[in-house]
């Protein structure tokens, strides 16, 4: 299927603070808080750069960061959707 | 005065309270869910330090109440926008989300919204995939009564964010006398920034009143009729007036905003045109003011009467029976 | 209301009527020497009605209501009038706080150090806050936690402390007769009996301390202690937080606060002399 593009809320929306190798998320707009593993925190940081695709969001993943997991990228965004973290463009 | 009476005074002029029953007025704040609309009433006045205290938490909290109601409305909204229907926020949910007066302090339980009739089974299933539930199991007795007589889909729940979601058709239910006219809600409603719908203000005042007197048998009756006043006082002009009297009309509900005029200027002193109360207001008035300091409802007999009559409302004496019948042999 | 009361306890001001006099009369009796609230003002209310109109007087039925109600709650036996009284009280803040993060937990201060203890049901916290508060410790309160969002101090809250069962004997063996409610027999959760805080938590209810230690204790098993990790401790506490959902950023911040700045323990423990000695080893260590 031509790849559904996701949107991040900005930085200023998202309180994230690290708790040894998780992240602790409080998200203003839904006032929700979500204990996140890799590769949340990424895929939240490379969807800063604007809106993307799977295959956009992989690319500009393996260029910033030491990313594995392509396989299971559509699950991830699928669970970042359901919390209402990024929705689709 | 005490309890009710005592909280209907403090929000209609705050600056007249002065020594009182604090307690009391807390309580029957707390039992009408009116806790914060009054916090922000009084906000700025001179208060005793730990009642102060109270408004200041209950104000705190309204902003949390907000920001939860706007989000449930965004995760719908995400939920709905590829079947391309209008989705108009009611209640509560629409006060907050066009920020009118009538959100101050507003507390909400459910995201209620009207949708039309023929998209129902598209809105349920986007719903469903969305992660809302059923809370009840598909296909019984109560689910097909639910969807063949009333005036909504069964409630759905949220499975992560444990908040319920009312959608409704039609703003009473089908076995009801008045019949609004849904399709006319939905075209006249507003619509927002980000494409939701409210309905039009003198549509949300027909919805207020119809939701207060001519369903149900008057729980949460101050807090209606304070919404009422909230939106008259925002809206109110000549021309508003005209609209509003020939909204009612055609929804058919003429009487219920009538009697929903005359009893806002009384309680709240609405300034509207309205008629002198009739015997009947006066039932409605006891009624709404039938809670002590404690916030204990009183008048059993009073209460009783209009738990019926909320039952005779929703359907034909027959109707009733047959139904209540069948709900006992469920027992 | 035909009967009422008015409690203040730590920074919470209660009033409770009820129907009937005999629940009154024992909360009255259990928290003697507790200050009434000043200018009679109360943050809750907590009422004690008949189920039904003739349940007053017929096999009388005591529901718990209040400012805020839990709508399928079971009614008690008017024997066990105090016992709702208590839930009443529990169920205002539980449901009605919004000022201070809400824990469920047991809290216990020496030397300007608090302990505080959280767990399900059934893990013992109330006990070992009981015994720890005969000990030497400073019991701040057995069921909830009160932190302070701005500050991030402790607040007491020391509500009598439900002792259950076999708890019932062991402190009955440490404490004067006469802080002791009735014994609740046939109660839902078993028997029950409630204590009062000694003099000394009374008379230091306005004295918040500061965070040491976050303790897991979990009664059953051979003694055993391992660290918790922070992201561990963050989300057991939201889930052991009636609260933290409606109190949004500023209760994000405190808790996140709290589990950066103090360490988090599980321990395994056999029985409560155990984990009042571990407590005490921890104490030692953290003073060091």
């Amino acid at each position: 299927m031509a790849g559904s593009r996701y949107i991040a809320d900005p930085e200023s929306a998202v309180t994230k603070v690290a708790l040894d190798g998780l992240a602790v998320l409080f998200h203003e707009p839904s006032g929700m808080t979500h204990i996140v593993a890799s590769p949340a925190p990424e895929i939240l940081d490379a969807l800063q750069q604007g809106p993307a695709d799977a295959a956009e969001l992989l690319r500009r993943l393996h260029a910033r960061f030491d990313f594995e997991g392509d396989e299971a990228i559509h699950a991830r965004l699928g669970e970042l959707e359901a919390a209402g973290l990024v929705r689709r463009a | 005065m005490t309890g009710a009476r005592s909280l209907v005074r403090a929000l209609r002029d705050p600056g007249s309270v002065g020594a009182c029953d604090w307690n009391g007025l807390v309580s029957a704040a707390r039992a009408e869910q009116l806790i914060g609309s009054l916090a922000f009433r009084m906000e700025g006045r001179k208060l005793p330090p730990r009642i102060e205290a109270i408004f200041a938490a209950a104000r705190r909290d309204a902003a949390h109440v907000r920001t939860r109601t706007l989000w449930e409305a965004e995760m719908c909204r995400r939920a709905l926008a590829p079947l391309g229907i209008p989705v108009v926020l009611m209640k509560g949910t629409a006060f907050h989300a066009a920020g009118l007066e009538a959100s101050l302090g507003r507390s909400v339980g459910d995201l209620d919204i009207l949708v039309p009739r023929e998209s129902l089974p598209a809105v349920e299933s986007a719903l469903l995939d969305a992660g809302w539930e059923r809370l009840k199991q598909a296909g019984g007795y109560d689910d097909v009564y639910y969807r063949r007589w009333m005036h909504e889909l069964p409630p759905l729940i949220h499975k992560d964010r444990d908040r319920m979601i009312d959608v409704h058709h039609t703003i009473l239910p089908l076995t009801a006398r008045p019949r609004p006219d849904a399709a006319a809600l939905i075209e006249g409603s507003v619509a927002l920034d980000n494409g939701l719908r409210v309905l039009a203000p003198a549509d949300m005042i027909v919805h207020a009143a119809a939701h207060l007197f001519a369903d149900g048998d008057l729980a949460g009756g101050l807090r209606n009729l304070w919404d009422i006043d909230r939106l008259l006082r925002e809206f109110d002009s000549v021309d508003f007036r005209r609209t509003l009297e020939e909204r009612a009309r055609l929804h058919q509900l003429a009487a219920p905003v009538g009697r929903a005029l005359r009893l806002a200027r009384r309680l709240y002193g609405t300034p509207v045109a309205a008629g002198r109360l009739t015997v009947a207001d006066r039932l409605f008035e006891a009624r709404l003011l039938a809670r002590n300091s404690w916030g204990q409802e009183r008048g059993k007999l009073l209460r009783f009467a209009f738990y019926l009559r909320g039952h005779l409302l929703r359907m034909p004496p027959l109707m009733l029976a047959r139904h209540l019948w069948t709900k006992a042999a469920m027992r | 209301m035909r009967h009422r009361l008015a409690l203040q306890i730590g920074p919470v001001a209660f009033r409770i009527g009820s129907a009937w006099r005999s629940p009154l009369d024992a909360l009255a009796r259990l928290y003697a020497g507790y200050p009434a609230p000043a200018d009679g003002l109360c943050d809750f209310t907590v009422r004690l009605e008949p189920e039904r109109p003739w349940r007053r007087f017929l096999r009388p039925s005591v529901a718990i209501r209040g400012d805020y109600v839990l709508p399928d709650a079971a009614p008690l036996a008017l024997a066990h009038g105090l016992l709702a009284a208590e839930m009443g009280m529990n169920l205002q803040m539980a449901l009605g706080q919004r000022t201070w993060l809400l824990l469920h937990a047991a809290t216990v201060e020496k030397d300007g150090r608090a302990i505080v203890m959280t767990g399900e049901s059934g893990a013992g916290k109330s006990t070992l806050a009981a015994l720890l508060g005969e000990r030497g410790w400073r019991l701040m309160g057995d069921e909830f936690a009160l932190l302070d969002l701005a500050s991030g101090a402790l607040l007491p809250f020391p509500r009598a402390i439900s002792l259950k069962n076999g708890a019932i004997g062991v402190m009955e063996a440490e404490a004067a007769a006469d802080r002791f409610g009735p014994r609740l027999a046939g109660t839902p959760k078993g028997d029950i009996r409630h204590l009062r805080p000694n003099a000394e938590a009374i008379a230091r209810m306005g004295e918040g301390a500061r965070p040491a230690l976050i303790l897991f204790p979990r009664f059953g098993s051979a003694a055993a202690v391992r660290g918790v990790g922070q992201a561990e401790a963050f989300m057991r506490l939201t889930q052991a937080s009636t609260n933290y959902v409606a109190l949004g950023r500023r209760g994000f911040d405190a808790l996140a606060n709290l589990v950066r700045g103090v360490p988090a323990l599980a321990i395994d423990y056999p029985d409560t002399e155990t984990a009042v000695g571990l407590i005490a080893d921890f104490r030692r260590e953290l003073a060091a």
